[in-house]
């Protein structure tokens, strides 16, 4: 299943859907331990993704997320801007002239730009962020690509995955960002960031599996 | 929800469109991507401060911008930090030939977006140095979380910072200044309302009309305690007291005492607090030298306060009193 430069486009709408339509759960799950506007910012940012994409679907698959990545850090603000927006540079970074990956080069990307997010905010699996979806989901995709699964699956096995790390975080307390500031009181909450991340690759599934 | 609004998505550029109608003597505006600047900037030669956060503490940054303080306030979303290219572009605007000064408050969105913003201006050949504050005493265990959040230091770094640069010292200088202003102040807030973002709609947390949150943050971040409803005097003994324990403060040393509302409370209450609250600073030795008394770094419309002590010496006594004026802080001029 090679991965097109449009399925990526592909995949970049429906997230885009899948945060409009999640935006008022996001929103209300970062009222409980944040500043409630999760929902609100990652909509916002991705209006503003979806609206630029016109003007460089035409380039490389790089190109395309490294844009991703710029127009997020200039409108998402808090501390999903800088990490969702490193997140896409590093991918693009990963990808830069490519127009078609395999899945493998995929994961790899995707790998890229984990680690390029956790330099960034600093924060280990456990510390109740996006980190505890996204790891689980990452590892899940290089494992079922090692066991040589079909692919379709391996995708649904890493967004299983990734939701099972945001159920995961429910009972955590908050190592990091402003939900630490409740400490015991954040447990009990599933964390939004690790939510938005599971929308992720939620995402990949709905876009490249059906 | 209940506000003095348009639409909620232009709550931000009306109120910099006003700002900018009201100061044209003191500040300009530039918008996409939005900061607001000194008028005469850049100022050759000198250090240049740029600060920013979520919009919502007014007059916090933007009513801060002018001769004595900062060249600029980059002004996020209601409680969202502002972004990079924001800062980057108020920070090549202002900058004088001497560096930059990013003032930050500690809070992970607002850290992380300065620190690419800094990333960015030193790619450019901009010298940066930045200083995050953490004054707010109402965080424990500092080490297993985001640590301190910063609060009414902000206010009073900024002031003094700027009138170190408007002398002519150093960016290490500055930085240094900066550095000593959050290492000798700390802070406690308390909250007698939530507020609501308008965004939001509704108010960020559910507070029953007969308790208190001690030790709130600016975004309406939880505290330490909820509890009962007390009088002005124990609620000012609550902020107080960690405070007192948490500085280095010794019997004889002078302090800035500053009282400060959360956007809802009326100066009158204010100076009852400052009332108990000086008191009880020299009833532990301390003398007040300097105050500060009203809204400054507030929480849109919720009602409550917090209180701030600065150790001062000499030096910043004398930056403190040098002249200022900015729209929401002017003095000596």
């Amino acid at each position: 299943m090679p991965i097109s430069r449009d399925d990526v486009i592909a995949w970049l709408s429906v997230y885009g859907q899948l945060l409009e339509d999640h935006r008022e759960y996001l929103t209300q799950l970062d009222s409980s331990i944040g500043d409630a506007d999760h929902g609100v910012n990652m909509d916002r940012g991705f209006k503003a993704v979806l609206g630029k994409l016109p003007t460089v679907a035409d380039k490389d698959i790089g190109t395309i997320l490294k844009s991703v990545g710029m127009t997020l850090v200039q409108t998402v603000g808090g501390a999903s801007g800088p990490l969702y927006g490193t997140f896409f540079l590093q991918a693009g970074a990963a990808t830069a002239n490519k127009m078609e990956l395999s899945l493998a080069e995929w994961a790899s990307a995707v790998e890229g730009a984990i680690n390029g997010l956790m330099a960034r905010g600093k924060a280990n699996i456990g510390d109740k962020t996006m980190v505890d979806a996204l790891v689980p989901a990452l590892h899940a995709l290089k494992q079922a690509i090692a066991d040589g699964i079909d692919e379709h699956e391996a995708l649904r096995q890493s967004a299983s995955a990734a939701e099972q790390g945001m159920k995961n975080t429910i009972p955590l307390v908050a190592k990091k960002g402003r939900a630490s500031y409740l400490a015991e009181r954040s447990a009990g909450h599933q964390d939004p960031g690790a939510t938005s991340s599971y929308l992720m690759f939620k995402a990949m599934v709905d876009a490249w599996t059906k | 929800m209940k506000k003095l609004i348009n639409k909620p998505e232009d709550v931000v550029v009306e109120a910099l469109k006003g700002i900018e109608y009201a100061h044209p003597d003191i500040v300009k505006v530039h918008y996409e991507p939005n900061f607001i600047y000194r008028a005469d900037a850049p100022v050759k030669g000198k250090v240049a401060i740029v600060s920013g956060g979520g919009s919502g503490h007014e007059p916090m940054h933007g009513g801060f911008v002018g001769m004595g303080m900062l060249d600029a306030a980059c002004p996020g979303a209601v409680f969202t930090s502002p972004t990079p290219d924001q800062m980057l572009e108020a920070t090549k605007l202002v900058h004088g030939g001497a560096g930059v000064l990013h003032i930050v408050k500690n809070y992970t969105g607002d850290v992380l977006n300065f620190d690419m913003a800094a990333d960015l201006a030193r790619a450019e050949g901009i010298e940066v140095e930045s200083v995050v504050t953490n004054d707010d005493v109402a965080v424990q265990d500092s080490l297993y979380t985001a640590g301190r959040r910063g609060v009414g230091v902000t206010v009073l770094a900024e002031k003094i910072c700027g009138a170190a640069a408007e002398e002519g010292r150093s960016l290490k200088d500055v930085a240094d200044v900066c550095r000593k202003v959050n290492g000798w102040g700390r802070s406690m807030g308390m909250a007698l309302t939530s507020c609501t973002v308008p965004h939001a709609g509704k108010p960020t947390f559910d507070l029953p009309d007969d308790e208190m949150e001690i030790g709130i943050g600016i975004h309406g971040e939880p505290g330490r305690t909820r509890m009962k409803l007390k009088s002005a005097d124990e609620i000012t003994e609550m902020l107080m007291e960690p405070i007192l324990n948490d500085l280095p403060f010794q019997a004889g040393d002078q302090v800035l005492l500053f009282v400060n509302s959360m956007g809802g409370t009326p100066l009158i209450e204010l100076y009852i607090v400052y009332r108990k609250a000086y008191e009880i600073a020299t009833k532990a030795g301390l003398k007040v030298v300097r105050n500060l008394i009203g809204p400054y770094i507030t929480s849109l419309e919720m009602a409550g306060c917090s209180i701030t002590l600065l150790k001062m010496d000499d030096d910043l006594i004398r930056l403190w009193d040098a002249p200022v004026k900015t729209p929401a802080l002017r003095w000596g001029v």
